[in-house]
């Protein structure tokens, strides 16, 4: 097929010299197969690589012949695989979030009277280190407090107005990472204890919540994501059952001339191997391109939290996860199509 | 190398008798014809040799193999090893020529170069070599069916089936067609033409065997030919 050489225009010598070739051939065959030996002349894992790369050509040409059908059905399964990887993202940038405050949420904070000088707070700062289940004690003078609220705002203006500082002196306690959230609330609780501390805060609840709700998102996630494989399933199942509806006369031709149901089956499930893969790319270059487009602000919202924050993308070993995951539910997509389809196809 | 025992073939759907109680033996290398009246079953015999129907009684053996019998894997072993032609070619549209007589070597698994060259044989053998990258509706009904021939041919299959080959052919270009036929005997080829064109029959001379509503009425043996 590939080589088209001018053979039409051969000299008749020549042709008489193929024709007595080809009979010989056809006799030394035809002794052969009366032996028993098949016409193929490939054997073994050659003839597994020739016959896989068969069907990949054939594919690629189905595909090459009804290119607006097989860009459809690629984009849809890369929008439908895009959503959960999207979704998956958010939860996974959120919870990164998370974890960072989570690491300084087990603070307690215990704010002492206004009147309490730097002096006492130093003392309280050293007893508190003392205790069991305490990582760390940082006092914050009423100044140093004022400092850090000044930067973080521009309430300049108005703290100019008050002659007095209106911060009282706080002890941030850090507990061990190891403790529980009971064990922290019990901690802080008997460090409120102390006549010193004239109020406690600990910001332990909204930390809690915030997991309910992060493992709620991940269950959602997993129903979301089994949904959308299903429909990934059902529409390249369709689309291959369309291919199998319009191929009908070819498939009749080729079981009426020996073509087995391997033969028969193979191309298709490249095609829908193809359509997951594609699908699966096209997912991923969604994921980068919504990531690319909330950089910005997602670097501004975590400028006004003083921190830094880059959204993280999937990255190659989940982008390869996600392609793995795509061939395979375009591989099974096509086999349910295949299964009910192929075999009802008899020849007349 | 072709055995029928007492063979019918009852079509459930139509509630027809294909084919009743036919017993024949085609010993390898010879050319048959299968002649008989429009609905006399023909086809109906023809098609029961590559399990295109299977019987509903009696046993047909090809090459050692009951045929009725064959597991479904392995039916298309048995279709590769014999050719068949018909009446409306039954060609890919979408295809060359070239794609077309490929298919079979595509299926087999011959590596490209040796198919390329094998349909090359197959198509100067018919006298088509020329029209190679054409489609097949751009030939005439003759062209057709010797694509079709060569098609049925280029894996060198032991048998050799054909229904009415010639059934829309002027007769000059028929006794042509039957000639091809005719040289894949000399290659040890078991050949099996369905056929109506009773003035051709007669006048080539091979073994003719006569159908009647399903019946085998005539088994008539090869003229010896100076
Ligand atoms: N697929 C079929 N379904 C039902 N009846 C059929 C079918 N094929 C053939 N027949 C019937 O079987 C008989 C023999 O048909 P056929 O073998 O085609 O005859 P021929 O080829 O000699 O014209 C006819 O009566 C025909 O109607
Ligand atoms: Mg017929």
């Amino acid at each position: 097929m590939a080589r088209r050489p001018e053979r039409g225009a051969t000299p008749r010598r020549r042709q008489t010299r193929a024709e007595a070739r080809a009979q010989r051939k056809a006799l030394r065959a035809s002794r052969r197969s009366e032996a028993g030996a098949g016409a193929s002349l490939l054997a073994g894992p050659l003839l597994y690589l020739f016959r896989h790369r068969q069907a990949l050509t054939a594919a690629l040409q189905r595909a090459r012949g009804a290119p607006l059908h097989s860009v459809l059905t690629s984009a849809v399964v890369g929008i439908a695989l895009a959503l959960p990887a999207a979704f998956a993202l958010t939860l996974d940038n959120a919870e990164r979030v998370a974890g960072d405050w989570q690491d300084g949420a087990a603070q307690i904070s215990l704010f002492l009277d206004r009147d309490a000088g730097p002096q006492t707070l130093r003392e309280q700062a050293e007893a508190a280190a003392e205790r069991a289940g305490v990582a760390g004690v940082e006092p914050v003078t009423p100044d140093a407090a004022l400092e850090e609220f000044r930067a973080g705002t521009d309430f300049d203006a108005a703290l100019e107005l008050l002659d007095e500082t209106p911060l009282p002196p706080v002890l941030v306690v850090t507990a061990d990472r190891g403790l529980d959230p009971g064990a922290v609330a019990e901690l802080a609780e008997s460090l409120a204890d102390d006549p010193a501390v004239v109020r406690m805060r600990l910001d332990q609840e909204w930390v809690e919540r915030l997991h309910a709700i992060m493992t709620l998102a991940e269950r959602a996630l997993w129903s979301i994501g089994v949904l959308l494989a299903l429909a990934v399933i059902l529409v390249i199942g369709n689309t291959i059952r369309l291919t199998i509806e319009s191929r009908r006369h070819e498939i009749e031709i080729v079981k009426l001339i020996g073509g087995g149901n391997g033969f028969v089956r193979r191309p298709f499930l490249y095609e829908g191997l193809g359509y997951g893969l594609t699908g699966g790319l096209l997912a991923w270059m969604l994921t980068e391109l919504g990531r690319w487009s909330l950089a910005g602000p997602a670097h501004r919202l975590a400028a006004t939290y003083g921190t830094e924050f880059t959204l993280s993308g999937l990255g190659p070993t989940n982008g390869l996860l996600l392609l793995l995951g795509g061939a395979v539910l375009g591989v099974l997509g096509a086999w349910t199509a295949v299964a009910r389809h192929l075999s009802a196809i008899e020849p007349r | 190398m072709i055995q029928f025992d007492r063979v019918s073939k009852r079509y459930p759907r139509a509630g027809q008798d294909g084919l009743r109680g036919v017993s024949l033996e085609i010993p390898q290398g010879e050319l048959v014809f299968v002649t008989g009246h429009s609905g006399a079953g023909k086809s109906t015999l023809l098609r029961l040799i590559p399990r295109l129907e299977r019987p509903s009684g009696g046993r047909v053996v090809v090459a050692g193999v009951d045929v009725g019998q064959l597991p479904r894997r392995r039916i298309p072993l048995l279709r590769q090893r014999v050719g068949v032609t018909f009446q409306d070619h039954r060609l890919l549209a979408d295809r060359s020529v070239f794609a077309n007589v490929a298919l079979p070597l595509e299926i087999t698994g011959v590596p490209r170069r040796e198919a390329a060259r094998r349909v090359r044989a197959a198509l100067d053998k018919v006298g088509l070599l020329h029209k190679e990258s054409s489609r097949p509706e751009a030939l005439s009904g003759g062209e057709q069916q010797r694509v079709g021939i060569a098609r049925a041919v280029v894996n060198r299959p032991p048998v050799l089936l054909a229904d009415e080959p010639t059934g829309n052919l002027d007769p000059g270009l028929s006794e042509e067609i039957m000639q091809l036929f005719s040289s894949f005997v000399s290659i040890g080829t078991t050949v099996l033409i369905a056929s109506h064109d009773l003035e051709l029959i007669e006048r080539l001379g091979h073994r003719t065997l006569t159908l009647r509503q399903g019946e085998l009425v005539g088994d008539r043996p090869p003229r010896e030919v100076a």
